[in-house]
């Protein structure tokens, strides 16, 4: 393996952004499931525990969107692997051939693990679709949240979503999309998972310290 | 709006002040500040207001008022006629001039018809509207017709010449059960089937009496309409949710819900966010105006919220005694947690026959591919 190097792949911004959309991902759907389907867990009527849950459920949020708002910000500003392009595959031939081959690879189609240096060319496209989901998330959870202070500044930027979506639908698609998210990170585990088993490349690892070995020429 | 209010005062110069109503009817001065007092703390204004509304009401004269009644169960007249004994229901009859009210009025036919049509010929710009049930526009809006002319048509004419009106119970403000899908007779609100017109909206099913009084005193008081927010709302009544001073709000922070009707949970008034209450999304002072003389309300006999004071609630607020309404497409019974499961477990279970195959599947081809390169 003569002919690999380490190379800096994952900006300082791009772990921090997600590890902490990872982890409150996993607080706001524990949380959200408690605030959808709570059980009578309190004794006496002067605990509070759905207060702290959603108090919780509240905060995380906010974190989420922080998070979500500064990752598409240095998809802009950050190296070529945090690039936008990354996440829009079909631009050009070569994004295009990237996808049937880790298509072919993922049906057993092809027996050659794609070797990428960033995002292979289908998870960038999946995760195109997840920001576009996190956004959707986070519409209608503050849309849902502004409602405790009518005529505040949220309710005013949110609360057209409710009028036109009607609130409850708002509430269902808040639910149905923590679903979709929630079996989109056991995709995504799995694929990250099987990608360091078969590519080789530290994917897994790349996550937390930032590097990956990469050939010489790249 | 100053003028608003002169033009109120001058609607019926011979009318008998309202001091000299109340005195005729044997209410004491004392009960017709209570009354005041009482209608300040309706529409959470300070206290200090109570002597003013009580000058306004004073010196007011007497404005005509019309009620008109579409496609509606007359429940809120019925509301109207259960107001708080004993004076405001008749403070508010006395005060106001009712020259035209299907339900009450004595007169029948074309007598009935030429009040209506003499008010809204002499006092142009002068009376106002309060508008009971919802105004169907479909067909030329021929399945609501009263003395031979329809609900839109007579609508039209009569809130689009009024110096306001005020759309009482949801029919009217929104369209309510008639415009419930699939509308069939194409209901709409007041605001919709008049364009232009002044509009105050009270929804509720019915309304709440009170509220309409409130807001009528505020009207005299202050020669406008109160503020509101972007359904036609009155804010000193629908400006909070229900779930915000509700009196089973310990019981949600907590953490102590009803599990099912009649559990233990329900009989010592745990709350009802698990039975489908809609409070946390529905804006209306029911628990603290209260129905009927403020005996109780519906959270308070122990039944969720159905959420009738919000637009197109018959469709959005559905199921009622589900939390979350069911996914399209999916048939009853099908709500967003369950087929969420089923997509989270079916990608469990997909990934899992994947690494399985993967495992077996042999050396993978990326070193060669590697050291070809």
């Amino acid at each position: 393996m003569a002919d690999l190097y380490e190379k800096y792949i994952w900006e300082v911004p791009v772990r921090v952004t997600h590890w902490v959309i990872a982890l409150s991902i996993v607080t706001l759907s524990l949380t959200g499931l408690f605030i959808g389907a709570p059980k009578s867990v309190a004794l006496v009527t002067d605990e509070f525990t759905m207060g702290w849950v959603r108090f919780t459920h509240f905060v995380a949020g906010y974190a989420f969107a922080v998070s979500v708002v500064s990752r598409i910000y240095w998809s802009f500003v950050g190296n070529e692997q945090a690039s936008w392009r990354e996440f829009f595959p079909w631009r050009n031939k070569k994004g295009r051939q990237d996808m049937y081959n880790v298509f072919n690879y993922y049906t057993f189609v092809s027996k050659r693990a794609p070797y990428t240096i960033g995002h292979n060319a289908l998870a960038g496209l999946a995760y195109s679709v997840v920001f576009l989901l996190y956004i959707v998330m986070i519409i209608t959870g503050f849309a849902l949240y502004s409602e405790h202070a009518p005529h505040g500044f949220l309710h005013h930027i949110f609360g057209p979503v409710l009028h036109i979506f009607t609130n409850q639908g708002v509430r269902m698609t808040h639910h149905l999309i923590m679903w979709f998210l929630i079996a989109f990170a056991i995709h995504h585990v799995y694929s990250a998972w099987l990608m360091d088993i078969k590519e080789r490349g530290g994917v897994m690892s790349s996550i937390f310290g930032g590097y990956k070995p990469v050939h010489k020429k790249d | 709006m100053g003028k608003l209010r002169k033009e109120l005062g001058g609607c019926d110069e011979e009318g008998p002040s309202l001091s000299r109503l109340l005195e005729e009817r044997g209410v004491s001065r004392r009960d017709f500040l209570k009354f005041c007092t009482t209608m300040s703390a309706a529409l959470a204004l300070p206290v200090t207001f109570a002597p003013k509304i009580a000058q306004a009401l004073d010196e007011v004269k007497r404005p005509t008022l019309v009620w008109l009644e579409y496609q509606d169960c007359a429940a809120d007249t019925e509301a109207l006629l259960r107001a708080e004994h004993p004076t405001v229901a008749e403070l508010i009859l006395d005060i106001l001039s009712v020259d035209y009210h299907e339900t009450v009025m004595a007169a029948a036919g074309f007598q009935a018809e030429e009040a209506l049509a003499k008010v809204v010929k002499e006092q142009k710009g002068k009376y106002l509207a309060v508008v009971e049930g919802s105004i169907p526009l479909k067909d030329d809006g021929i399945y609501c017709c009263v003395a031979g002319r329809t609900a839109v048509d007579t609508a039209r004419e009569v809130c689009g010449n009024a110096l306001a009106t005020i759309a009482v119970g949801t029919c009217a403000s929104f369209g309510g059960l008639p415009a419930a899908s699939p509308n069939p007779t194409g209901a709409v609100g007041v605001r919709e089937a008049v364009p232009g017109a002044t509009v105050l909206n009270l929804p509720g099913c019915p309304l709440n009496a009170d509220n309409l009084t409130a807001a009528v005193v505020y009207f005299l008081t202050f020669g406008k309409l109160p503020a509101t927010d972007d359904q036609g709302r009155p804010l000193f009544a629908y400006g909070k949710r229900i779930h915000d001073n509700c009196e089973r709000r310990p019981h949600f922070d907590a953490g102590q819900y009803v599990e099912r009707w009649g559990d233990d949970g329900h009989k010592v008034g745990y709350c009802l966010y698990k039975m489908g209450c809609k409070g946390p999304e529905t804006f209306h002072n029911c628990p603290t105006q209260r129905f009927n003389q403020k005996t109780s309300w519906p959270v308070a006999a122990g039944h969720g919220c159905a959420g009738c004071s919000q637009p197109g609630f018959w469709d959005t607020m559905t199921p009622l005694y589900q939390r979350l309404p069911n996914v399209p497409g999916f048939g009853i019974e099908h709500t967003a947690d369950s087929i969420g499961i089923g997509v989270a477990a079916g990608t469990a279970a997909a990934f899992a026959v994947h690494g399985v195959v993967s495992a077996f599947r042999g050396k993978s081809d990326a070193d060669t591919s590697k050291e070809e390169k």
